[in-house]
């Protein structure tokens, strides 16, 4: 509980993920939020990392997936049941 | 142009050259999406029409039904080269795209923007102390023009030469195909005497790029070569500049939009999405060489399907308020570049030039209508965009 409270701060509640099968390579999301996905070298997205979204970048993460033609990223809630 | 019969009824005999057609087709795509809403015509030896975002994107998404072994749509089908990968169905299409994605990523298309935004200032410089120019032919046409010279490594003045090609294939050979492929010929010799020249010279362009690129595990050959430098020659100049050609149409039509885009410049990558959107410039074809239903809509064999990426963009259960032109739209999942394994490869260029064209009009000339009584000309086709758009800038 205290450890709980004591990460809060940086706690990290949503993960993206692009498809890399659906991925096409429009670049939307490298666009839209640079800090949580990236381009390979051939121009197709995948998130930077783990895919974990640093709570100020939220709104970034449902952005990126808001404008993705292919519909190739997922947006996951985590921990809600832990 | 050849004579031939008015439309009758867009629904069952729409005819994309038709004059209401190429000056604004969105009130007739509009009515046909509520009412077919896959539109059909015997013309051409049979063309499908669909209108829905959902349709567009199925078939988009079917190359095993929809081939793009032909891709335009006109009086006759006269045989051409290939132009891998667009005219590529899988599996070939697969490791064909591979080996030509690599100078097409955003990593490769920021190195091109300082070019871009020279290409723009020198032309806005010729602009200076005029009291109106056109938009279309002075400005949008030139900036892909050059700019896709300069990626070919071949000489900036080669404008006028593209500009003569591409309107003689995407226009003028609607009504006559053998004129497409006169021009096929012209342009192949054309890069058969620039990779002969790269074979001795490498330099850093794309012509170079593909005498070293490898198609899987082999190299690519050059009757490949030719079809892929024919395609970036087509896909990159008269469809960026139909773009950029929209989106300042749009402005000089629109005063509110035109002040907020020149008082918040970081707003136009967001514009630039928006005027994608509404204002797409391409319309593709599909062969139909497997039947099949779509929606309720039998596809027969041998038929064609136009894509009109522009018609998914408008449909209102895809997009709220799909007719409004909404600058600062933030969810905008538009179909522009296409859909599926065909995504326009020169997507992230295109999406550069544009706002570097808008940035760097907007930074010069904040100010500007629609010449009072003069002529816009839209483009028929394949590609839609502004060809005259005379503009005067208020003193």
């Amino acid at each position: 509980m205290n450890a709980r409270q004591h990460k809060s701060a940086t706690t990290v509640s949503l993960r993206v993920r692009v498809d890399r099968v659906l991925c096409q390579g429009h670049a939307r999301c490298v666009v839209l939020a640079p800090e949580l996905f990236e381009a390979d070298e051939f121009g197709g997205g995948r998130e930077i990392g783990d895919g974990g979204v640093p709570s100020d970048l939220e709104n970034k993460a449902w952005l990126a997936k808001a404008n993705c033609p292919e519909f190739a990223i997922d947006v996951e809630r985590l921990g809600e049941t832990a | 142009m050849s004579s031939r019969a008015p439309v009758a009824d867009w629904a069952s005999d729409f005819d994309h050259r038709d004059s209401d057609w190429v000056e604004d087709p969105f009130p007739i795509w509009d009515e046909l999406r509520l009412k077919c809403p896959i539109a059909h015509t015997d013309r051409f030896s049979g063309v499908y029409f669909p209108l829905r975002y959902d349709d567009i994107r199925a078939i988009a998404y079917d190359p095993e039904h929809f081939s793009s072994r032909r891709l335009f749509v006109r009086e006759g089908r006269p045989p051409l080269p290939k132009a891998p990968p667009i005219t590529s169905d899988p599996p070939a299409h697969r490791d064909e795209r591979k080996m030509l994605l690599p100078p097409f990523t955003p990593a490769a298309v920021q190195k091109l923007e300082p070019r871009a935004r020279d290409i723009c200032r020198e032309l806005l410089e010729c602009l200076a102390n005029r009291s109106e120019c056109d938009g279309a032919i002075d400005y949008a046409q030139e900036i892909p023009a050059r700019l896709t010279a300069h990626m070919l490594g071949v000489s900036e003045d080669s404008g006028d030469q593209f500009r003569k090609w591409i309107h003689e294939f995407f226009e003028l050979s609607i009504a006559d195909p053998v004129i497409a492929v006169r021009v096929v010929a012209e342009i192949t010799d054309f890069f058969k005497r620039e990779i002969a020249k790269r074979r001795t010279a490498p330099g850093d362009d794309l012509v170079s790029y593909l005498i070293n690129a490898r198609i899987g595990e082999r190299a690519v050959e050059e009757n490949e070569m030719t079809g892929i430098l024919r395609l970036l020659l087509f896909a990159g100049i008269d469809t960026t500049w139909s773009a950029i050609g929209a989106a300042l149409w749009h402005l000089a039509n629109h005063a509110d939009d035109r002040r907020w885009l020149a008082a918040e410049p970081q707003l136009i990558p967001t514009a630039v999405e928006e005027f994608l959107r509404a204002y797409a410039p391409v319309t593709m074809g599909r062969e139909i060489v497997k039947e099949t239903d779509i929606n309720g809509c039998h596809f027969k064999e041998g038929e064609m399907v136009m894509l009109a990426f522009g018609a998914a963009n408008r449909d209102p259960a895809a997009f709220p308020d799909a007719d409004r032109v909404t600058i600062d739209r933030a969810e905008n999942r538009h179909a522009a570049f296409g859909l599926g394994i065909h995504r326009c490869i020169g997507s992230t260029l295109a999406r550069m030039e544009m706002r570097v064209a808008l940035e760097e009009w907007l930074g010069k000339f904040p100010d500007f209508t629609l010449t009072p009584g003069a002529v816009v000309k839209w483009s028929m086709g394949t590609v839609r965009g502004p060809r005259q758009l005379p503009i005067t800038f208020p003193k």
